[in-house]
């Protein structure tokens, strides 16, 4: 055991318990040693003898202790409270530090040890005033930023407190914004709180970490601190290192605090004024020629603390990005780094490298190292170091060097750690869309790609390189002859096997006049490997034969054979059962011009950003810098377009269906018999890999007679039961929603996606109450929606709601955007709706009856008897009756067949309760809905909602 | 978000006993003991070889062994690795000194004083004093305060 002080705070006991603790040979032993000091605390607590502050302060930190030691705690906290207002600093500390660790911030004690940090916050001790601030820092609360968010600031621009006081005030007050920003008046400081970067004692870290907050809430008034940090970083820098004695680390003066300086100048455009902007020039100049300085020291504290202030001031010019000298300059000092003997500065230079490679000025000096970023990939230890130099190799990559580095990057991909190969994929199949001067590469790549890492190519790899075959002519005689290759390998991973067979099906008579490509030789080569694939994988086959029927009628009868193979007629697969039975009927029953027209050639798909750089950007959302809109122009969308909007049948339909291939055909019988033939033959191709593409081909909805004017009445009735899903699509726009709801409060998120190439500009979407919501209703928006949405771009937006009192109907949303400078305006119905601030209440029959009762008057019940527009299940209605917001309750109405319900409707000004019973008759398909409610009106808006949904 | 501080500081032993854990972020309990581990189990399978810096979650672990003791800061992954890897070799002096040659049972013995000497040099989330001979004078007359 390790000498105990002696000083005045030791206590004996503690360490003889932590003693005995540590001796305990098991974990039972511990537990049982553990149970016996909580029994003999805890009866000293209730002891009739007060206990004296040493002993209280004693069996407190054991308590403490414990709990540390993972065990749960459940008394001692108004000791704790009690020992904070001893006038002993010992007392003190063990008081607030038993609450920082263990009291929650709902804990009931809290008003009473806010009242204690007013005390102690106020106290002529500094130490006192200490305690208290670091307490408010460590618990941080929303309850503590309303206490003392006018407080603190005054501690920090005092002109009696001490040094170490400010700093705690300076880093307390940052907590206190970070939980509450809008506690804080941000103006009224400003001028005082810049004017602490001039004090001349060095406690300045925690104040410039302060004053860079408040820059990025309020940079207008804060922009003053600019001139005072480019000072004091210039004294810094100039000084030497006895200059700052205290505050030099290593020989290295302040290094943290310039840091935190170079981080805070981060926050402002480069300053204007030719004076400031020198001085920072001189400053950044003068870290970059120490680093060439022979080192005072060969501690690598002395390096580090010297490179953390070069990295931070490398940042800062990148930000700046207009000194060409010094971006060359921190070019070349991080080339040194690249073959450094020190792992860290390797990783650094990578890193940072990264950054400057997306500098006009830096790009070429960043290519210069690009061998030894390759070399760094074959030959580094670490993991984390590997994965820089392949985030540098992409960033540099451009026209002159991407077939070098996508070819090192494929190369490695086959040794490459796991947990980074999909990302590498990803990376490797942006490249080479990006830079392919001709599209045999970038077939080839793809491929090689399934080939080397077959099982990290996600979908939108695959579904990329298809997209791209159908959209350029040139590409696809090469890709036919290249999968058909690929696919003559004995083992070829699945992903093969789909790219092969779309491609074949689309493509494959371009090389069907080579005897060794026959159809008959391609039937066969993707048929030897149909039996080896997952189900989806066969389902995209069996399209690729009906697409081969088209191509190659010589072939038709043995296709057909296939098809109608019981392996597939009687499939346990339901999808594969269903489109072998429908592929061969349609094989066998319609013309050759009808299975011509339907089986044509793919339409090219529209523009759009790549789906595989969208999910980079998911995985890694700060190292995506490469844009790719507008590699691949799309031929031909727009003709599509307007074929699908003429469509409304069909289109009517979508919110209820699914996009997989078994509900196409319902689609397709329907549209026979209202569409004229045209449009069924349009969407029964575009149906027919919708399964694979279903990202890709979304269908429009545009449902109004004018094509600028739209309106959704009707649309949001399956809302009534869900609280998400797409609330709208046209051609241009798709309006997708989530909302959430609490109580009488609501919350909805609106993601409005640009379908189109083109930015929609003027955009607006704001909520309109019409009378009869005003005052029910009360809206907020947290922030304007942008003014535009870019091209193939997706943008939230969020609304907060509260319901104030009972209302019918949702309220509207009106959206306006230009788009090729045409307005349009929509009107969409929010998914708000009275039910959705319902809450589902359980009871037994006994409340369920007597309350049913209570509610007996005739104005508080509606009851309507109905035909049942759905076949009569108890279940499903059930499912409804819970997704409305009503507990279904079990065991309540003596008949099983009945269905009875309860909720309350939370509005702010009132709650109301709702009972339900819904008694089917099944011979006579009728049903009887009875809702009785507190409030009349609600009774009766509750059955009118639901009658038709029955 | 751009806010950059300091999410918490883990003193772990290499078999994943805790010896500090200080937390600048809301989190639960389950939670803390899940990110506990996690960090056990991300830096005690690296070596001298490896770096000081580890992407953790959305964050990044800068951490330094010292003997059988691995010192962890979580920071967001825009953040200074550098500094935060000398401000670890710092607080670790500034033990080394108040504790006169620390040894892991000194911060077991001690653990309330270890908050003390953590809360002089980080607050908030970020580094609140720097000097070593400052947050020692400081320590050293809390010491002598009854």
């Amino acid at each position: 055991m390790p000498t105990v002080s002696s000083r005045g705070d030791a206590m004996r006991g503690l360490a003889v318990f932590i003693s005995d603790i540590r001796n305990c040979k098991s974990k039972e032993a511990e537990s049982k040693r553990i149970n016996k000091e909580l029994a003999n605390i805890r009866s000293k607590f209730k002891g009739d003898k007060t206990l004296d502050g040493y002993s209280k302060k004693k069996y407190v930190c054991k308590l403490l202790f414990i709990f540390l030691l993972g065990h749960d705690i459940d008394f001692g906290h108004m000791e704790a409270v009690n020992l904070l207002s001893s006038n002993k600093y010992t007392e003190k500390q063990i008081g607030y530090l038993f609450i920082s660790v263990l009291v929650s911030s709902n804990s009931d004690l809290m008003k009473l040890i806010i009242q204690n940090i007013k005390n102690d916050i106020s106290s002529p001790k500094p130490v006192h005033v200490n305690l208290a601030l670091h307490c408010i820092a460590n618990i941080g609360s929303v309850e503590m930023s309303e206490a003392f968010g006018q407080e603190v600031p005054k501690l920090l621009v005092s002109a009696h407190a001490s040094a170490s006081v400010k700093q705690s005030a300076a880093l307390c007050l940052l907590r206190l914004i970070r939980t509450l920003p809008e506690a804080m008046t941000y103006a009224e400081w400003a001028s005082r709180v810049i004017h602490l970067l001039n004090d001349q004692h060095m406690w300045l870290t925690a104040a410039t970490s302060l004053i860079h907050t408040l820059s990025q809430l309020s940079p207008g008034d804060y922009k003053g601190c600019v001139s005072l940090a480019v000072s004091r970083l210039s004294r810094i820098v100039t000084s030497t290192y006895t200059d700052l004695q205290d505050y030099t680390y290593y020989f290295v003066p302040a290094p943290w605090l310039s840091v935190k300086l170079l981080r805070l100048l981060q926050c402002y455009p480069v300053p204007e004024e030719p004076a400031v902007r020198g001085r920072l020039v001189e400053c950044l100049e003068t870290i970059l020629n120490k680093c060439q300085e022979p080192p005072k020291s060969k501690k690598v504290q002395h390096s580090n603390s010297k490179n953390a202030v070069l990295f931070e001031a490398i940042n800062l010019i990148i930000h700046i990005d207009s000194e060409p000298n010094l971006l060359v300059r921190a070019c070349n000092q991080l080339g040194q780094f690249l073959q450094h003997r020190e792992t860290n500065l390797r990783y650094l230079a990578l890193e940072s490298m990264c950054l400057l490679a997306g500098s006009e000025f830096s790009a070429d000096a960043v290519k210069k190292h690009r061998e030894t970023v390759i070399n760094a990939l074959k030959t580094e230890r670490d993991v984390s170091v590997r994965q820089r130099a392949v985030d540098l190799l992409y960033a540099m990559c451009d026209k002159t060097n991407s077939e070098e580095i996508v070819a090192e990057m494929l190369a490695y991909l086959k040794k490459a750690d796991y947990a980074i190969r999909e990302e590498m994929v990803l990376k490797v199949a942006i490249l080479s869309e990006k830079y392919a001067s001709d599209y045999t590469w970038y077939v080839d790549t793809i491929l090689k790609l399934i080939r080397v890492a077959g099982d990290y190519v996600s979908e939108e790899v695959w579904h990329r390189v298809i997209q791209i075959v159908i959209n350029r002519d040139d590409a696809q005689g090469y890709a036919a002859k290249t999968v058909f290759e690929n696919l003559q390998a004995p083992a070829c991973h699945e992903n093969m096997v789909k790219v092969g067979g779309y491609i074949l099906g689309e493509f494959g008579n371009l090389i069907a006049g080579d005897e060794r490509s026959s159809p008959l030789v391609q039937f066969n080569l993707l048929h030897s490997k149909f039996h080896l694939c997952t189900p989806s994988t066969r389902a995209l086959l069996l399209s690729t034969y009906i697409k081969f029927i088209n191509l190659f009628p010589e072939i038709k009868p043995t296709i057909q054979n296939v098809l109608q193979n019981n392996n597939q007629l009687r499939n346990a697969d339901v999808e594969l059962q269903q489109r072998a039975l429908e592929y061969s009927q349609l094989s066998s029953i319609t013309s050759q011009d009808v299975l011509a027209t339907v089986l044509e050639e793919m339409p090219p798909f529209p523009e759009r950003e790549s789906s595989i750089l969208a999910k980079l950007k998911k995985k890694k959302p700060a190292s995506v810098q490469v844009s790719l809109v507008g590699c691949f122009m799309c031929k031909d969308h727009a003709t599509m377009s307007v074929l699908l909007n003429h469509i409304p049948v069909w289109v009517s339909l979508t919110p209820y269906l699914s996009p997989t291939f078994a509900s196409v055909q319902v689609n397709y019988y329907i549209i026979s018999t209202n569409a004229s033939s045209n449009y069924t033959i349009v969407l029964f191709q575009q149906c027919l890999y919708m399964d694979a593409f279903d990202d890709v081909l979304t269908l429009p909805a545009d449902l109004g007679e004018s094509p600028s004017t739209e309106s959704t009445e009707h649309a949001n009735r399956p809302f009534m039961f869900k609280n998400s899903g797409v609330l709208f699509e046209n051609a241009l726009i798709q309006v997708g929603v989530k909302c959430e709801f609490k109580e009488q409060y609501g919350r909805v998120g609106l993601f409005f996606g640009n379908k189109t190439g083109n930015q929609l500009q003027n955009f607006a979407a704001a909520v309109s109450l019409g009378p009869e919501h005003q005052g029910k209703i009360n809206v907020a928006t947290q922030k304007e929606p942008p003014s535009q949405i870019d091209g193939g771009a997706q943008v939230q937006h969020f609304i907060n709601l509260e319901c104030i009192s009972m209302f019918s109907g949702s309220p509207n949303l009106q959206l306006r955007y230009q788009h090729s400078s045409a307005p349009q305006q929509v009107t969409l119905k929010l998914p708000v709706i009275i039910n959705k601030f319902m809450e589902g209440v359980d009871m037994n029959s006994g409340d369920f009856f007597s309350r049913w009762k209570q509610l007996g008057q005739p104005t508080q019940e509606t009851q309507k008897i109905f035909q049942a527009r759905h076949p009569i299940d108890t279940e499903a209605a059930r499912t409804k009756l819970t997704g409305f917001g009503m507990c279904a309750l079990t065991n309540v109405d003596p008949n099983p067949e009945n269905l009875v319900g309860s909720g309350i409707i939370k509005t702010k000004t009132s709650q109301i309760g709702c009972l339900l019973r819904l008694e089917p008759n099944k011979q006579a398909k009728m049903y009887r809905l009875t809702v009785r409610s507190s409030v009349g009106e609600a009774a009766a808006l509750i059955c009118s909602m639901l009658e038709e949904h029955f | 978000s751009c806010i950059n501080m300091i999410r918490f500081i883990l003193i772990q032993n290499r078999a994943g006993k805790t010896r500090l854990a200080k937390w600048y972020m809301q989190f639960d309990d389950d939670e803390k003991q899940k990110l506990i581990e996690e960090v056990h189990a991300v830096v005690t399978v690296r070596d001298a070889k490896h770096t000081n810096f580890v992407e953790f979650r959305n964050f990044k672990i800068v951490y330094r062994r010292y003997a059988g003791l691995y010192f962890c800061i979580c920071v967001d992954v825009t953040d200074n690795n550098l500094a935060y890897l000398e401000a670890i070799h710092n607080f670790v002096e500034v033990l080394n000194e108040y504790f006169h040659n620390v040894c892991e049972l000194d911060l077991v013995f001690n653990f309330y004083k270890v908050y003390t000497v953590v809360d002089e040099m980080f607050l908030a989330g970020e580094i609140r004093e720097t000097s070593q001979t400052k947050v020692i004078q400081q320590l050293l007359m809390l010491q002598n305060l009854e």
